[in-house]
């Protein structure tokens, strides 16, 4: 809806302001109190990305300790000084964890790019609920608030696992910690159930299951295991809180309790909580490489059923964090099996991706050398989780810096280059801008340069027996470690140049079209920024990876949707009620 | 289904009031939320399932502390409890269908009764939980009742004479590791699988055999039962609370005005909630209350 504005004054006439999304309304309580999704959505991608600079931060100061020995930052002459300058450190890691697991890897994709992109995926106006969205948010900026306090007061210092009783008998604010979480994880089941439904009752006519964009299908995954798995870690995270304030005693062993069912609690949450931190990533990359490919995705409906695989056999594998906590051997062995059965889906997927661009016509613009960075990395990550999967190996390298390297690899490597591939991709389309590709080109590189220098020297040092969450280690280690934090500078000048040159595109940037990278799913056919209601009309549904009727146009330096004979439009072929009777 | 019938101009009104932006259709609207309230019932029934997972896990590992405390559990109490949920869970269907047929002021006597069952659950349930306040059996380092005699749990192979009735001779001899263990303090937990046979023909046949209906000597760690059993009755005594403060809203739509056959949809979720709150105690009743 146009909105001219002319001065009575100057001769020249003033553009109209075309009112979108982002710019009306424009009060403060239209953002924090909106029903909208495309804002909730915004507003999810900058306190995520906050936190995650935030949790960047502890990972360079974790980095820069580790650049010597005996510890560059928090060391100690005397064994007094040195226990409370390592608690300090454990404090450090603690938080990194927490940050970027629970506020960072868990919510994002589904909360920011989820939020922004399923509605306009499905043809819909919002979601389901959009209040409960809005509330989901809340519950998110509270958790952070409760997490963050927790830091200034005296952040916990246990690891991100929690483990009793340690965490029992520690001294530093556990629970304020734990009550964020448990907030957080509020949030994360109403946003799953949010999305399940819909996608269940909200998609468009002629939108049957299997001409869902397969972003959809991964977010519908995700979703199953948010309502399904987030409850346990609440009633886990629950009972830490009365065992701390309440002395209830079920996970403390001077009490009678069982400090290994806390594990397998934990656990049981945890382990299919990484399924949601990757099943949306892998999400978003069945979306690009096919867009930018130029070709039909490969094996729509094994990449499909591959993410509710994922999703169910995810539920069934938590005890490989337990190989060597006193399982036994039989369960051990069923764990390990159902470990490396999870990953077959995975390698369907990754299988898939390259199949579609073998013989497409591949255009390397930089959402597209995310998605393959995303490939490389998340490959190597997998492989490692298999090696950590078996039995023997696992036993030599639980709690070395071997897993760091290997969860590193899968998170950042998977997750994180998936979630800035999905905002490199979907920038024109929330905010109306193009970046630079030049910059953007560059920023890669030098992230993905940055990541392997980072983690493939854990991997090694890893192997060498180097435990993890240590502050300080043997000299022989040193090599590498230096390595791993010089990869680790590397990143975040990677993070700072995306800073800049995306920041930028918000004021200086180029319009974006509707379509700049011709797309066939049904957000290309919205303008960019899009208007509040999304769509006026329920829009037409097609094949949407057929990318036979978008034509390229100049003028616009866009794509456009044009009528061809033999094209795979559905819409084009669902023959009229009168035609069918007389065939 | 709503095309069909002529609807009147409040009908009209209300359709025009509760139909969101982003839906097609009431019918439409009314199936998403049902579908959403039987997914948040699902993430429900998982918070619990950590608390079962927990008194599965103990009950397996040390059944003699569950049988040691369910003599502190007043069954009868337990029942009325049940009786009165499922009375309500009846009343709060029936105001479901007086909803749907528009009937007001029934709908708004059975939101009443409903929270009437859910108050006098409560009240219930805090007096038992006063009661074990009382007698100190609580969770933790908090449990301290009083078993007889000077207040101490007694020592069977300590001391001569069993907690209750019956003459089981003293069986000192037997066991020497455990009577020297007792004499330096310890806790005995004697197991009340009766003695093997002294006599010839195998079977125990001493009148000094008690049933077994609770073990002379109390185990070790029967706090734990009580942590599990004031958690799991107070989580869901919560979601009792929640409740009755969302029937209390009900109510106020109810005598607003709010609801007819064309729109109870708020109702029948909140009747969905009230279900499971009832059907988890159907579980709780049994598990914490009726073993023995």
């Amino acid at each position: 809806m146009s909105h001219a504005t002319t001065a009575t004054i100057s001769t020249t006439e003033k553009k109209p302001v075309e009112h979108h999304y982002l710019n009306y309304p424009r009060t403060i309580s239209s953002w924090l109190l909106t029903l909208d999704h495309k804002r909730i959505g915004i507003m999810y991608l900058t306190l995520g990305m906050l936190a995650f600079f935030v949790g960047g931060l502890m990972a360079e100061i974790i980095r820069t300790q580790l650049l010597v020995p005996k510890g560059l930052i928090f060391n100690g002459s005397t064994i007094q000084a040195q226990y409370t300058a390592f608690k300090h450190y454990n404090q450090v890691f603690t938080l990194h964890g927490i940050i970027m697991v629970f506020m960072v890897l868990v919510p994002i994709i589904p909360g920011a790019i989820g939020n922004f992109t399923l509605p306009l995926l499905l043809g819909a106006k919002d979601v389901a609920f959009p209040r409960l969205n809005l509330i989901s948010f809340w519950l998110y900026v509270s958790g952070v608030i409760l997490a963050i306090a927790s830091m200034i007061f005296g952040a916990a210092d246990t690891g991100w696992t929690f483990y009793t009783p340690y965490s029992i008998t520690t001294d530093t604010y556990v629970v304020f910690m734990v009550s964020g979480i448990f907030l957080l994880g509020f949030s994360s089941i109403f946003t799953g159930l949010n999305f399940i439904v819909t996608i269940h009752k909200l998609r468009p006519p002629g939108m049957s299951w299997f001409r869902m964009p397969l972003f959809v299908w991964a977010t519908y995954a995700t979703s199953a295991i948010q309502v399904a798995a987030t409850p346990v870690i609440g009633v886990t995270l629950l009972l830490l809180i009365l065992e701390r304030v309440m002395g209830i005693g079920i996970f403390n062993p001077a009490l009678g309790g069982n400090p290994v069912l806390f594990q397998h609690f934990f656990w049981f949450y945890s382990h299919p909580a990484v399924y949601i931190m990757i099943l949306p990533a892998m999400g978003i990359i069945s979306e690009i490489i096919p867009v930018f490919s130029r070709k039909h995705i490969f094996g729509y409906e094994f990449i499909a059923f591959s993410s509710l695989a994922i999703a169910l056999i995810g539920f069934f594998v938590w005890g490989h964090h337990l190989f060597v906590n006193g399982q036994s051997a039989e369960l051990d062995a069923i764990f390990s099996f159902l470990t490396f059965l999870v990953a077959v889906p995975s390698g369907v997927k990754i299988f898939n991706w390259m199949a579609t661009m073998y013989k497409g016509a591949i255009v390397l613009k930089t959402p597209m050398l995310y998605a393959i960075s995303f490939i490389v990395l998340f490959t190597i990550g997998g492989l490692t989780g298999v090696v950590l999967g078996a039995l023997a190996t696992d036993v030599v390298l639980h709690d070395t810096y071997f897993v760091v390297g290997h969860f590193h690899y899968v998170m950042f490597g998977g997750t994180i280059i998936a979630l800035i591939g999905a905002i490199h991709y979907w920038w024109p389309k929330m905010f109306g801008r193009m970046y630079s590709e030049f910059w953007g080109r560059i920023a890669c590189v030098i992230l993905f340069i940055g990541v392997n220098v980072t983690f493939y020297p854990q991997l090694i040092v890893g192997a060498y027996g180097m435990p993890r969450r240590y502050a300080s280690y043997l000299p022989e280690y040193q090599p590498y470690m230096d390595l791993s934090t010089i990869g680790a500078y590397i990143q975040l000048v990677a993070f700072l140049i995306m800073a800049a040159y995306l920041l930028h595109s918000l004021f200086r940037g180029r319009k974006a079209p509707a379509n700049p990278w011709g797309g066939a799913t049904l957000e290309w056919t919205t303008p960019s920024p899009p208007s509040h209601d999304n769509f006026d009309t329920t829009p037409v549904v097609g094949d949407p990876y057929d990318y036979s009727n978008l034509v390229y146009d100049p003028a616009l330096d866009g794509y456009i949707r044009v009528d061809r004979e033999g094209s795979h439009d559905y819409a084009s072929t669902i023959p009229m009620p009168e035609q069918q009777a007389g065939h | 289904m709503s095309e069909a019938i002529p609807l009147s101009t409040n009908e009209q009104e209300i359709l025009r009031k509760h139909l969101a932006h982003h839906f097609d259709t009431p019918q439409q609207q009314f199936e998403s939320g049902k579908l959403g309230m039987w997914l948040f019932l699902a993430t429900e029934l998982l918070l619990f399932s950590g608390l079962f997972c927990a008194y599965a896990v103990y009950r397996a590992l040390h059944p003699d502390i569950f049988r040691f405390a369910a003599q502190w559990l007043d069954w009868t109490s337990g029942l009325i409890n049940t009786l009165v949920l499922l009375s309500s869970g009846f009343t709060m269907a029936w105001g479901i269908r007086l909803a749907q047929m528009g009937k007001k002021k029934g709908l708004a006597v059975c939101l009443i009764l409903t929270m009437t069952g859910g108050l006098t659950f409560l009240a219930i349930h805090g007096y038992e939980y006063f009661d074990k306040y009382r007698e100190r059996l609580l969770w933790g380092t908090l449990y301290n009742p009083d078993l007889g005699g000077n207040g101490k749990p007694v020592l069977q192979e300590a001391s001569a004479a069993p907690l209750v009735g019956g003459s089981q001779p003293a069986r000192t001899g037997d066991w020497p590791l455990l009577n020297q263990l007792g004499q330096a303090g310890y806790i005995v937990s004697h197991s009340d699988i009766a003695p093997a046979a002294d006599g010839p023909s195998g079977i125990v046949q001493s009148a000094a055999a008690e049933p077994a209906t609770l073990p002379p000597v109390q185990p070790y760690n029967v706090q734990i039962f009580f942590g599990i059993y004031f958690i799991m009755t107070g989580l869901h005594s919560f979601h009792v609370i929640v409740g009755v403060g969302l029937m209390t809203w009900l109510l106020i739509r109810t005598l607003r005005n709010d609801f007819g056959p064309t729109y109870y949809a708020p109702v029948d979720y909140v009747g969905l909630y009230w279900g499971i709150v009832d059907m988890i105690w159907m579980f709780l009743f049994p598990l914490l209350y009726l073993i023995h």
